[in-house]
């Protein structure tokens, strides 16, 4: 049972007419959560003790950081599904990816960056987590290089579905190595927005803002994938009739 | 703001041109490959017809 | 599918000993990534303060770094020729493990390419100020370290097969992916230049050179076999 749905999820026609109904439903419910935790971030949350109203950006930092890890996984995983059971949508799927991570993975640099300053006093500090971001922005470079470098939209699609699930197996370890090797080294002090330390009044904001980037990136990605499907499929009977809809 | 508006302003509006940004793009990519599925399918059409 | 006639063991065999002939036939080329290697780090005195304690301080982040860009150079030998003259796509259909006779021509590449880094590291080391003492320490790291490289640099040039002038792409795909071994690589020379013990990174190296090892096969195959479509 659990396969008829799954096949039927792959299926072009019907995943591009099920992504247009979707988006607005993960759209909206975006907005809102966001607004809600911009209210609550920017208004309601009293200034932190050490940071003073630094500690606000975290508001947009966490967010684009999450996204950017989420994102990568999300990319390895359809890509793998496109890989392994030979699904277009999977490789769609992947290919919009790319792009959205690779921009907040630099919108996470620029807000940490923005985030360390006053308190580091230099815009850049190697500190372990805006490394292991810049790592992953290469991780990202690299496969839409890879991806442009193949002219052939199918290999392309396969070749950087090897890729990202080779990168995918090496995030973590790159992340734990920059870890490990920042703290042999006197770090200088690392961004901490550990959960158990926060007041429910910064934390609530802050789930918020996630759980509204979380949905924003789901309603891009449909966006996008339905046309990276429309580019990998040649079938012209159902393109006409889901054109007419849309 | 305790002298750190400097950074929390350019951070919220970064991230909102980011944000724009992205909806802008995911929706113009759409457009282009409709746009480009419609000429293919009147290309089709023609020489079918022809 | 050809049902195999020899066992797997013998084939690849066969394969090791042509790559290596071949190889030695053009010796110049695989000596090219070694040279490279001692070229790059001697620059560093150049570009220093060359007194020996100074250079001490650097030695391990010049012997890895040099180390690294030596080994992308190298894997240009890898599959190059292979494929142009069809040698892979035959590999591909001859009925063996495709995956275990790419791991094997990885193998010998690492003979010619990587194992001439382990035996000048610990002298290039010396020669950058480092102790007599640190040089089996880093021996060991670069054993490891060149294994891992020359593992992760195969499923590179794998994906890249296909393309022309791909140098600057396939360093863009490598060195990210390499990251861990440069990070504990390096950490382990620098402790054996300070004379401290070296298990705790060489450890770590070995455990990733163990993670490339399980994952190169699957990786290797998938992205040869879609590199020569």
């Amino acid at each position: 049972m659990a396969w008829v749905w799954f096949h039927r999820f792959g299926s072009p026609p019907h995943f591009y007419r099920l992504a247009r109904r979707l988006t607005p439903w993960f759209g909206w419910p975006a907005l809102i959560l966001c607004l809600a935790g911009l209210i609550g971030g920017l208004g309601l949350a009293p200034r932190d003790y050490q940071q003073g109203e630094g500690f606000r950006i975290i508001y947009v930092h966490a967010p684009a950081a999450w996204l950017s890890l989420m994102v990568y996984v999300v990319m390895a995983t359809s890509a793998a599904v496109g890989l392994i059971w030979r699904i277009n949508v999977g490789h769609a799927v992947a290919a919009s990816c790319a792009p959205i991570g690779a921009s907040f993975t630099v919108l996470a640099l620029a807000t940490g960056m923005l985030y360390g300053r006053p308190m580091w006093g230099t815009y850049w500090e190697w500190d372990p987590r805006l490394t292991s971001e810049l790592l992953l922005l290469f991780l990202y470079l690299g496969y839409m290089a890879l991806r442009s470098a193949i002219d052939d939209v199918a290999r392309a699609d396969r070749a950087s579905a090897v890729l990202a699930i080779v990168g995918v197996v090496d995030v973590p370890i790159i992340h734990y190595s920059v870890i490990w090797w920042n703290s042999l080294h006197q770090a200088p002090t690392v961004m901490k927005f550990g959960r158990p330390s926060m007041p429910a009044s910064m934390l609530v904001p802050l789930l918020l803002m996630l759980a509204g980037f979380t949905f924003y990136f789901a309603a891009l990605l449909l966006t996008r994938a339905r046309g990276e499907i429309l580019r990998r499929e040649r079938n012209a009977h159902w393109i006409a009739a889901a054109l007419e809809e849309s | 703001m305790g002298g750190y508006a400097v950074y929390v302003w350019p951070s919220y509006g970064l991230t909102a041109a980011v944000v724009g940004l992205n909806i802008f793009w995911a929706r113009r990519s759409l457009r282009g490959a409709q746009r480009d599925a419609r000429r293919r399918l009147a290309a089709l059409k023609l020489a079918a017809a022809s | 599918m050809n049902e195999p006639r020899v066992g797997f063991i013998a084939a690849a065999a066969c394969l090791m000993a042509r790559d290596l002939r071949l190889a030695l036939r053009r010796a110049g080329d695989s000596l090219l990534p070694v040279g490279f290697f001692i070229v790059v780090t001697t620059l560093y005195p150049l570009a220093l303060d060359p007194s020996l304690s100074a250079l001490r301080d650097i030695a391990p982040a010049a012997l890895w770094v040099g180390a690294l860009l030596s080994s992308l150079l190298a894997l240009d030998l890898l599959f190059r020729d292979d494929a142009q003259d069809g040698a892979l796509e035959q590999l591909a259909l001859c009925g063996q493990s495709f995956a275990g006779l790419l791991l094997a021509k990885t193998a010998v590449h690492w003979l010619l390419t990587g194992l001439p880094l382990v035996l000048v590291g610990p002298l290039i080391a010396i020669a950058l100020g480092a102790p007599y003492a640190a040089m089996a320490g880093i021996l060991a790291a670069l054993l490891l370290g060149t294994v891992a490289l020359s593992l992760i640099g195969a499923v590179g040039a794998g994906l890249t097969l296909s393309l022309r002038r791909n140098g600057p792409l396939l360093a863009l795909l490598v060195l990210p992916l390499a990251a861990p071994v440069l990070i504990f690589g390096a950490r382990a020379t620098a402790l054996a230049v300070q004379g401290e013990p070296i298990a705790a990174p060489l450890y770590l190296l070995a455990a990733i050179a163990v993670l490339f090892a399980t994952l190169s096969p699957w990786a290797l195959a998938a992205a040869v076999r879609i590199g020569l479509e």
